[in-house]
């Protein structure tokens, strides 16, 4: 059985995140960057269908250069191999455009060795579109399954059940394999790799393509064609001083006034 | 603050990166509090042993990380600034692996190292007795041969003694045990690796400590516990140099872990400092305060040079007793002095348990105390200056 995990190379969420002035892009150069935390719920996931049968497990990324640090990481969590897809090309592209080349990249995939499952993150931490794994669904024309709180493969591992637990209600999915599903991060704990794992992924392979190994076009992909841009942005405003209410006998009242303007009761 | 380091390596920088994660989500969020319960976090010692970090610097044949001192010790320093116990733990579990792997013959390293090493297991180091700390050949737990063969056995020894100090006493897998298998002085201790279900094995209440309250210390009692002479790890009578050489490692291990915590006890008082106002400003911007700082500072990167200094030493085969001795020495005191220091630079919060200074505070203190006492230090070390052995008298 064959896995492929996309995976995303984001701004460390826990550092001061900003953009580039030049483009309004996110800026990867002056943030340190690491694998999304959420993408690793997907490796987690899948290194423990690996775990349960026999599978290989590829981290696929869309990304600059340095975005091969967060192929490392899944290497050293313990996925097999590594596919980095970079081009200087594709800086800008919004959700569409990166759905397209990681689709491309997954036919590639697939030619070579069928690919039974896609697994994505339930969303990357700093673009936060949660659609990329809908329209690689779309593009591929396999069954799209998202936000898989838990995830099961038949005993033939033809047939993927999910629970996606809602507001209202908790829904039990079934979708036939090949199939893409997203990850949430109640699915599971992810693993922290070893020093072993370290030592492994030094040797385990990655392959480096670029938009012509994929047959996709500059034009279709990058900032020009994106569907939406950032047009301006701002710090976010340092936080506002708290109120204090000093009692004077109607303290009570001023409470409840505060309490009511800002719409809690 | 993240330490830059220089490593020799591209996979020591991948280790450090992942010690720093594993310290940062696993361990400091919980020190304040396991510390506070007294609690032995046994599940974060597995952590680190499926992550590979209970075995770092032993040989890869084994299940070790194959890793240098100067690797390893580093990795202790980062543990450490999130949570000492643990970093002290993990030195303890090395101290304790530390015979078999270099004392022990192929043959018992064969069928006992990889199983010390595979990260499930934790060991303690069984060598001070009530009445015999710093001077450690006045030990008097006996060992004595019996080759009744009872029980078709074999040859075995019999202990019977106490031990005291015994980090991880009680929750250990395995005990390497220094004893007295005949009266001279220095060259009738023998050294042995017990494991913890061997019948006769039993274990005082935790002490009550002044810090490191996560980490159990106990009495070791060791009443006709019967050993297999093939669990002798050198020859009789080699004891006593055996566990002074393991202890020239575990200084650097104590100097690293000294290192952690200074760097701890500093990060918060610079943060501290940079936030808190007075006067109308910064408390880091008046002078008096800033020189304090800086001063503290100064002694974390001494310290840090200085057991650096002595692991590249041992990683190349030199001597490395008297650096280590050094190391342990600069390192424990800085720690005492910055830990204190971060308590004034916080003033009546420092002294609060509100912020983690003041426990740093009273963490420091044993490290100036325990794997040699800092005089004893300085007797290794002066000894080294007047061209005699550094062994026992």
């Amino acid at each position: 059985m064959n896995i492929v995990v996309c995976v995303k190379y984001v701004p460390d969420a826990t550092a001061d995140r900003t953009f580039d002035p030049a483009d309004r892009t996110v800026d990867r150069v002056n943030v340190p960057g690491v694998l999304s935390e959420l993408d690793e719920h997907a490796i987690e996931a899948a290194l423990q269908l690996a775990e349960s049968g026999d599978a290989e497990v590829t981290a696929l990324t869309v990304g600059p250069a340095g975005a091969s640090d967060a192929i490392k990481k899944a290497l050293q969590m313990g996925v097999d191999k590594g596919v980095h897809v970079t081009d200087d090309a594709i800086h800008g592209s919004d959700a569409p455009a990166t759905s397209l080349v990681l689709a491309k990249a997954l036919t590639k995939l697939d030619e070579t060795s069928p690919v039974d499952l896609v697994l994505c993150g339930m969303a990357s931490t700093d673009g936060g579109m949660s659609v990329v794994p809908a329209m690689l669904a779309e593009r591929l024309g396999r069954p799209q399954v998202t936000f898989a709180g838990s995830l099961e493969l038949s005993d033939d591992r033809g047939t993927l059940t999910i629970r996606r637990d809602g507001e209202a209600a908790t829904e039990t999915v079934e979708a036939t394999l090949p199939a893409v599903v997203s990850v949430t991060d109640q699915a599971n704990e992810p693993r922290y790799p070893s020093f072993k794992g370290i030592m492994a992924a030094k040797k385990k392979p990655v392959e480096t393509w670029s938009l012509a190994d994929l047959g996709v076009a500059a034009s279709e992909v990058g900032l020009a064609v994106a569907w939406s841009t950032v047009e301006s942005y701002a710090q976010r405003p340092p936080r506002q001083k708290g109120t204090v209410v000093t009692d004077d006998g109607d303290g009570g009242r001023q409470l409840v006034a505060f309490l009511a303007e800002q719409k809690f009761v | 603050m993240t330490v830059e380091r220089l490593l020799p390596s591209a996979e020591a920088y991948d280790l450090l990166a992942l010690v720093r994660e594993i310290a940062a989500d696993e361990l400091a969020p919980k020190a304040a509090q396991v510390e506070e319960a007294a609690q032995f976090p046994r599940e974060t010692f597995r952590l680190l042993g499926r992550s590979g970090l209970l075995s770092l610097p032993y040989p890869e044949e084994y299940g070790g990380g194959a890793q240098p001192y100067e690797v390893y010790l580093q990795m202790l320093e980062e543990l450490a600034s999130a949570w000492l116990s643990v970093a002290v733990g993990v030195s303890v579990q090395s101290l304790a692996c530390y015979p078999l792997a270099v004392y022990g013959t192929d043959a018992q390293r064969d069928r006992w190292f990889a199983h010390l090493l595979a990260g499930d297991l934790l060991g303690a180091y069984c060598l001070s007795e009530p009445q015999a700390g710093s001077d450690v050949a006045a030990m008097t737990t006996r060992a004595m041969l019996s080759d009744t063969a009872e029980e078709l056995q074999g040859p075995a020894y019999v202990i019977d003694g106490t031990k005291a100090w015994t980090t991880h006493g009680g929750e250990a897998d395995f005990y390497t045990l220094f004893a007295r298998s005949s009266p001279d002085r220095t060259h009738g201790i023998s050294c042995f690796l017990v494991d913890a279900t061997t019948p006769g094995l039993s274990f005082g209440l935790p002490e009550h400590k002044m810090g490191l309250t996560a980490s159990t210390t106990t009495q070791v009692h060791w009443d006709g516990v019967r050993v297999p002479a093939e669990r002798r790890i050198g020859a009789e009578g080699a004891g006593l140099r055996i566990a002074l050489s393991a202890l020239d490692s575990g200084r650097l291990g104590i100097a690293a872990c000294a290192v952690g915590l200074a760097q701890a006890a500093l990060d918060a008082a610079v943060t501290y400092a940079k936030e808190r106002t007075q006067f109308g400003q910064s408390i880091i911007d008046f002078q008096g305060l800033s020189f304090l700082l800086a001063d503290m500072a100064a002694a974390v990167q001494t310290a840090r040079s200085t057991y650096l200094d002595a692991a590249r030493r041992r990683d190349r085969g030199l001597p490395f007793t008297t650096e280590a001795a050094i190391a342990k020495l600069v390192a424990t005191d800085a720690a005492m002095k910055v830990t204190t220091d971060a308590v004034q630079v916080l003033g009546g919060y420092g002294y609060t348990r509100d912020f983690p200074v003041e426990r740093y505070m009273r963490e420091a203190k044993v490290l100036q105390i325990f794997e040699g006492t800092n005089q004893i230090q300085r007797l290794v070390i002066g000894r080294a200056l007047a061209g005699s052995p550094p062994g026992e008298r």
